[in-house]
């Protein structure tokens, strides 16, 4: 009896801490739907009347742009990580040198810092490439930051794969291309998709690169866009969360589909893999 | 099938990935060790210039007296750090990252460690529950602030919500609050915190800021999902074997998480406390999007003073400056850490 009691209340605080997670999404959600003559601050809690999209349709239309900016930056830099990643890690792990864990150690450290502290010379250095204020600048921006973690995921994801298999394939002739080629890449198909969950998601969410660099609003992401749609004072409420919600969408979608990948990555940021 | 027939079968396969033929007769040319440095090559120069030549390049600023929108060099020791720690709105920061690191940092784990714990015991749905905890973490900080601060705001959200629930309004002002609250150390609540190791909140001198709260609420919101999964990966870990010994001596499941769970979770909490402790750091785009400054900079942190004063006041060498502590504080956290992983990995 006491066991069953102690289920209920395990199940209990379980869901009432999931309906407190879910709370924000919820207002977001409800705020959205509203139609504009229903959108009080005093019933913000309350359902819609209906199902309206005017909301959405209108923070949609002041964001538009920007989402099209943010997928024009992502899916680049998702890619040229990937590659980065993938080719860093197998020589990290499959043609190890002298040093290379101590190479591996000072990259990893540029995961960690707070970017502040490269700011000021990388706006310089993107000016003087003529490349600030521009997408390809963030592309590139991101590619650089992203080395560190995409390498560390590959070569965790590598180091699994037998060396033996590389071995055998050195034997018999194939060189260091042939045995990327034919061994690592085939067999590379989860590693890519964990390192291009983690670097779409982290580089739509980015903030601080896409406001220093980029401070014309037609090339701004989307975080950006909707930073300054939320701090203005003429766009109602109710537009700044369908905003929110439609700047978050992308990234949550990976998240229902491919969530297991995601966490993948989210441990090896932390080393914990 | 034995390595070499691995290797074979593979090898007979249609490669995926066609590479140029130049490319795969270079190592005839070049020995196959040299190449591989080679590949790295472009990304180890990319991370030497662009982390640690920046690094030094924004040392080199913070060290100057460049002060306006052109640049200046000229040498002026550490002139400008000086300044820093005799700033007002800087020691504030300095105060706020503590304050937030402690909160943030403490109710993380708290709250990670129990959602693990419970999620532990054969729960149905545990898939749905962890998913639910985690996705947070999928979303941008600047989604997470814009939803906060209306969730927040004094006249509508949470405030609201308990009117409508019953207990009646709160009547709370949340990050509107400029309420900043000096503990006694010789207080009761003084020499609890002195007992917990966190005596400097109770600094006669160091006030806790009641607006930062709504940061941490956000903050924890997005982040302990995180740590749940860290230490559900950690509880999974440990040995069933160890437990069951455990419970046949007669302890009960709280003996048991105490005694034989939480000492062997310890790099777990570890790994959670540095990775959640450098992020409060450095954290910008949360309290940009949320609370900006606050009330008497109640909200305001080291990354936002940088962002402003550099981009906005053009003062690049205390902008600097204020970069360069904020490295030095990450740094102290973290390269303890890495040393730890990587030789932890090298001796498995």
């Amino acid at each position: 009896m006491s066991i069953a009691w102690s289920r209920i209340a395990i199940y209990t605080v379980l869901v009432a801490v999931a309906l407190l997670y879910l709370m924000p999404i919820y207002v977001l959600l409800v705020t959205g739907l509203k139609s504009f003559r229903e959108v009080g601050l005093e019933e913000m809690w309350d359902l819609p009347s209906g199902l309206h999209f005017d909301s959405f349709r209108q923070a949609f239309r002041a964001l538009d742009s920007n989402l099209a900016n943010s997928f024009r930056m992502v899916i680049p830099a998702t890619i040229i990580s990937c590659l980065l990643g993938s080719i860093n890690g197998y020589v990290l792990t499959k043609w190890r040198f002298r040093g290379s864990d101590v190479l591996f150690f000072f990259l990893l450290f540029g995961m960690f810092i707070p970017y502040q502290s490269i700011l000021i010379p990388l706006v310089k250095t993107l000016q003087a490439l003529h490349v600030y204020g521009s997408l390809w600048g963030l592309v590139v921006t991101h590619v650089i930051y992203g080395i560190p973690i995409t390498t560390l995921i590959f070569r965790n994801y590598y180091t699994n794969i037998p060396t033996e298999l590389v071995e055998a394939a050195r034997i018999d002739g194939a060189s260091i291309f042939g045995i990327y080629r034919r061994i690592l890449f085939p067999l590379s198909l989860p590693g890519f998709v964990v390192v291009a969950i983690w670097q779409f998601t982290s580089i739509w969410n980015d903030f601080l690169f896409a406001a220093t660099v980029t401070s014309n609003p037609t090339i701004q992401p989307v975080t950006v866009a909707l930073n300054n749609l939320a701090g203005s004072f003429i766009v109602e409420w109710n537009v700044q969360m369908a905003g929110a919600l439609i700047a978050a969408i992308p990234t949550l979608v990976i998240y229902v589909f491919l969530g297991r990948f995601f966490i993948r990555g989210l441990m090896a940021g932390a080393m914990r893999s | 099938m034995n390595e070499a027939g691995a290797a074979n079968s593979v090898k007979t396969r249609r490669p995926l990935l066609r590479l140029p033929r130049p490319l795969l007769r270079l190592h005839n040319i070049v020995s196959d060790r040299v190449l591989a440095v080679g590949l790295i090559v472009p990304s180890v120069v990319a991370v030497l210039v662009f982390v640690y030549g920046f690094i030094g390049w924004s040392a080199l600023v913070s060290v100057s007296q460049w002060d306006t929108v052109r640049p200046d060099y000229t040498f002026v020791g550490f002139d400008n750090f000086r300044n820093l720690f005799h700033n007002f709105r800087f020691l504030i920061d300095i105060r706020n990252t503590v304050v937030f690191t402690v909160f943030f940092v403490g109710a993380c784990l708290v709250i990670g460690f129990v959602l693990a714990s419970l999620l532990d015991r054969q729960i149905k749905g545990e898939g749905i529950f962890r998913s639910i905890y985690l996705f947070p973490m999928a979303v941008s900080f600047i989604v997470t602030g814009v939803a906060w601060r209306w969730l927040l705001a004094p006249r509508a959200g949470v405030n609201l919500l308990a009117e409508k629930l019953g207990p009646g309004n709160l009547d709370y002002g949340w990050y509107t609050d400029p309420t900043v609250v000096f503990i006694h150390p010789g207080s009761r609540f003084g020499e609890a915190l002195h007992s917990l190791g966190l005596g400097f909140l109770a600094d006669a001198n160091f006030g806790i800021p009641l607006a930062l709260f709504s940061v941490v609420i956000a903050a924890t919101w997005q982040m302990s999902g995180f740590v749940m999964v860290l230490y559900l990966a950690g509880l999974r870990a440990i040995p069933e074997e160890l437990k069951e010994a455990a419970r046949a001596d007669g302890a009960n499941e709280l003996q048991v998480l105490r005694r034989i769970s939480l000492p062997l979770l310890r790099p777990v909490t570890l790994s959670a406390m540095i990775i959640l402790g450098h992020q409060s750091l450095k954290i910008f785009d949360l309290v940009v999007s949320m609370t900006q400054r606050g009330p008497g900079f109640a909200t305001d942190v080291p990354a936002l003073f940088m962002f402003e004063t550099t981009f906005q006041g053009n003062h690049f060498a205390r902008g600097a400056a204020i970069s360069i502590v904020m490295l030095l504080s990450v740094s102290v956290l973290v390269i303890p850490y890495l040393y730890w992983s990587l030789r932890k990995e090298a001796r498995l």
